[in-house]
């Protein structure tokens, strides 16, 4: 296996707080020395990483691969290549594909095809319920003996709370995590766009801010309850970080997360019904923006995902209404948290944190952290790189996203996983090896 | 996605799709083309030659008579070639995308799409779809806009008033899913009218409706207090279905325009309805028949002003 040498660069290893110049020697696929290259230390590789950032690999919360089922819109092969160009060498995929990952044979597949491309991790998330209906436990703790690490209704939702209670109390039994994005079905029906003054404008049928509050409220009371320890995907409002603040204050088992969609986007951005600002939740007012962007600074918010979600250009060619909610984004996440940072003085490695080791804790698995013995999944950062959102720049399938002609600092130049290169850019920044 | 969708780089009007957003000028102009027109309406020969040759297709993805048969007269009155599709009986049930339709119709030398559709939002779509030659107006999408209403209602009211900057104007009913009321109320508040109110019950307002510069009533007897302009809006059977009200009989006793409710208002105020009416639901026969009512104008005066939007897109070119 090739021994590759890392020179120079500015080593940042959120977790530990490790921010220095030096060298990465990675062999065997592991992380061999960090900062003094070892004497007996003979390189296959040398990578000069002076100017650059050598970080943890990025994790990701949710990453739709669209496999299987949905190969039309996207495939494995096409969307981890997507992921390392993005840096990103450890995903989560929902459990909302087609037929949904509710069985052992469908995940075992899925960790089996993805493994033969050799490129980012892939961890599912298996279904909470069979088929996503809402009815029916899957059988979650073989799920988990399988490979999932928590398991979640994805944006199905959930009607039935005494389903929801048993499967708290199920899934504490064994110590699994639940993954649930916050959404009142009743409340949320028809709606298409937050139920502000850009609805009102525009006339789509709103969602009110309650879908996603009495939601919260009713998980966190059940999560009490249970004891179940579970991860709140995808929140959107103010008013529902305040109370998952609360729970937390209070030592509840809660994590969240947030998109980076909601993370710099909010109603306005819908403009002129711009379909690739039809999201699930709905981008909300500037207010619960804002909200986002403090909260993620003091510690409530635990993760930035890209909640990948590429749609054909079919499904995005009608009226708002009617077109697939989702945006693309596993390329965008580590730019658009720079962004983040930039924007309101964070530091960096506390941006890096929150799409490195802090999902990595949510997902329980050892990623994120740059340490000697580890796994060398990394990726070498050009912090001063300007590049343009546009339908060339992504790898993706998916060429929707809210971003596009957006000007961002921060490119992937290299992705290992395994210690094995992954990808990496020519000296334009944009092609693969 | 860049600018305003319905004006060129020159600030000229492409298209027409929502009245949010146009300046007051452009909307004086349509009001003044139609004043013109209003007379050719009235000549022997109703008819000009501005669009001889042209194609004008009307494209209604839903069912609508009264405004599909303006558009087809003044497009007539114009002297081009009106073909009228109804698509949700043709394309769109055999599985055609939209947009299919669209690019087929165009493939046919349209020079202009007349629009309806369900969905707000539509008309943009196919406004940022089409060939730059082509002209899009919007005749209602969804909830969204039904700008050509918008501007028959301000010419009716400016016949009537002479002008907006000293009036009251009341639009009373179902707002939330009223494109109508939404290009209404952008049109009063450009051009100039300095108290908009809206009178519903909550279940049938925007929550932020606020913030488009309306006042807001519950009680109809207060909302109407000496108005110079009464709007009444359509009620859809539907919404007893959705739990945003009992009954139309609850409805009619709080916010049915009757000659008691309407007595209010200035003595000499107008009633307004953009049709179709349901008789003793929103409206009393008494004041739909009656002395205050300019309910059949709206629909006379709609003909000069989609001949004047049409005239001047076409004129854009």
């Amino acid at each position: 296996m090739m021994k590759i040498h890392l020179q120079g660069g500015r080593i940042i290893d959120p977790q530990s707080g490790l921010d220095r110049l030096g060298n990465v020697c990675v062999a065997d696929g592991k992380i061999v020395a960090i900062g003094e290259q070892p004497p007996d230390f003979v390189a296959d590789r040398v990578i000069d990483a002076r100017g650059l950032c050598v970080c943890p690999g990025l994790v990701d919360l949710s990453v739709r691969l669209r496999e299987p089922g949905n190969e039309y819109r996207a495939t494995l092969a096409s969307e981890m290549r997507a992921a390392c160009a993005g840096g990103v060498t450890t995903l989560a995929c929902p459990p909302d594909t087609e037929p949904p990952l509710d069985e052992i044979g469908l995940i075992e597949m899925l960790k089996f095809r993805a493994k033969s491309l050799h490129l980012s991790k892939v961890y599912p998330v298996a279904a909470l319920t069979q088929k996503l209906a809402g009815e029916r436990l899957t059988e979650m703790a073989e799920l988990r003996d399988a490979g999932c690490i928590g398991v979640s209704q994805a944006d199905a939702g959930l009607v039935d709370n005494q389903v929801l209670m048993r499967a708290l109390e199920y899934a504490a039994t064994f110590d699994i995590t639940v993954w649930l994005r916050p959404q009142d079905v009743y409340l949320s029906r028809g709606g298409v766009a937050h139920d502000g003054v850009v609805a009102a404008r525009l006339g789509l049928p709103a969602i009110p801010l309650a879908a996603e509050t009495i939601a919260v409220m009713t998980i966190l009371l059940l999560a009490r309850e249970t004891g179940a320890r579970v991860h709140l995907c995808r929140l959107s409002s103010a008013m529902a970080i305040q109370m998952v603040r609360h729970a937390k204050a209070e030592g509840l088992s809660v994590t969240c997360d947030i998109s980076i969609q909601h993370l710099h986007l909010s109603e306005i951005d819908i403009g002129y019904f711009d379909p690739n600002c039809h999201l699930v939740p709905p981008l909300r007012s500037l207010r619960d923006r804002d909200a986002i962007r403090t909260a993620l600074a003091d510690g409530t918010i635990d993760a930035v995902c890209s909640d990948h979600t590429p749609v054909d250009d079919d499904a995005k060619l009608l009226p708002f209404g009617e077109t697939e909610p989702g945006a693309s984004g596993v390329e965008l996440l580590l730019a658009l948290t720079l962004k983040w940072a930039a924007e309101t003085g964070a530091p960096l490695a506390k941006a890096l944190g929150t799409v490195t080791y802090q999902p990595a804790r949510i997902m329980g698995v050892p990623a994120g952290q740059l340490a000697v013995g580890a796994a060398a999944d990394l990726c070498v950062v050009d912090l001063a790189q300007w590049w343009r959102v546009d339908a060339t720049s992504l790898k993706s399938q998916g060429k929707n996203t809210p971003f596009f002609g957006y000007e961002l600092c921060g490119k992937v130049r290299y992705t290992l996983v395994d210690g094995l290169m992954a990808f990496e850019a020519n000296q334009h920044g944009l092609s693969d090896s | 996605m860049g600018g305003n969708p319905q004006l060129d780089e020159q600030g000229a009007l492409r298209h027409l799709l929502t009245i949010d957003g146009l300046p007051r000028q452009t909307l004086v102009q349509i009001l003044d083309t139609a004043e013109s027109f209003v007379a050719v309406n009235e000549q022997e020969v109703r008819k000009v030659p501005l669009l001889r040759g042209k194609a004008i297709f009307n494209l209604f993805f839903e069912p609508s008579t009264r405004t599909r048969t303006t558009f087809e007269i003044a497009a007539k009155r114009l002297s081009a070639d009106v073909i009228n599709l109804n698509i949700g009986t043709s394309s769109q049930s055999k599985g055609e995308t939209l947009l299919d339709t669209v690019d087929n119709l165009a493939a046919m030398q349209a020079d202009m799409f007349i629009v309806r559709h369900a969905q707000s939002g539509a008309a943009h779509m196919i406004a940022r779809h089409v060939a730059p030659h082509i002209h899009v107006v919007n005749a209602g999408d969804g909830r969204h806009a039904h700008p050509t209403q918008g501007l028959l209602d301000m010419f009716t009211i400016r016949r009537y008033k002479s002008a907006f900057h000293n009036l009251r104007v009341a639009i009373v009913g179902d707002v939330l899913h009223s494109r109508v009321a939404r290009s209404q109320i952008h049109a009063l508040t450009t051009l100039g009218v300095p108290e908009v109110r809206v009178v519903a019950p909550k279940t049938l307002l925007p929550v932020d409706v606020a913030q488009m510069g309306v006042h807001v009533f519950h009680d109809m007897v207060a909302g109407l207090r000496d108005v110079d302009v009464v709007i009444i809006l359509r009620l859809q059977n539907e919404r007893m279905r959705g739990a945003r009200l009992p009954s139309t009989q609850e409805y009619f006793h709080y916010y049915g325009l009757t000659p008691e409710k309407l007595a209010c208002a200035k003595p000499d105020a107008i009633v307004m309805h953009p049709g179709p009416m349901n008789r003793g639901v929103e409206i009393d026969s008494r004041v739909a028949d009656g002395g205050q009512s300019v309910i059949l104008p709206q629909v006379t005066f709609g003909i000069a002003v989609r001949m004047a939007v049409m005239s001047i897109l076409a004129g854009n070119s």
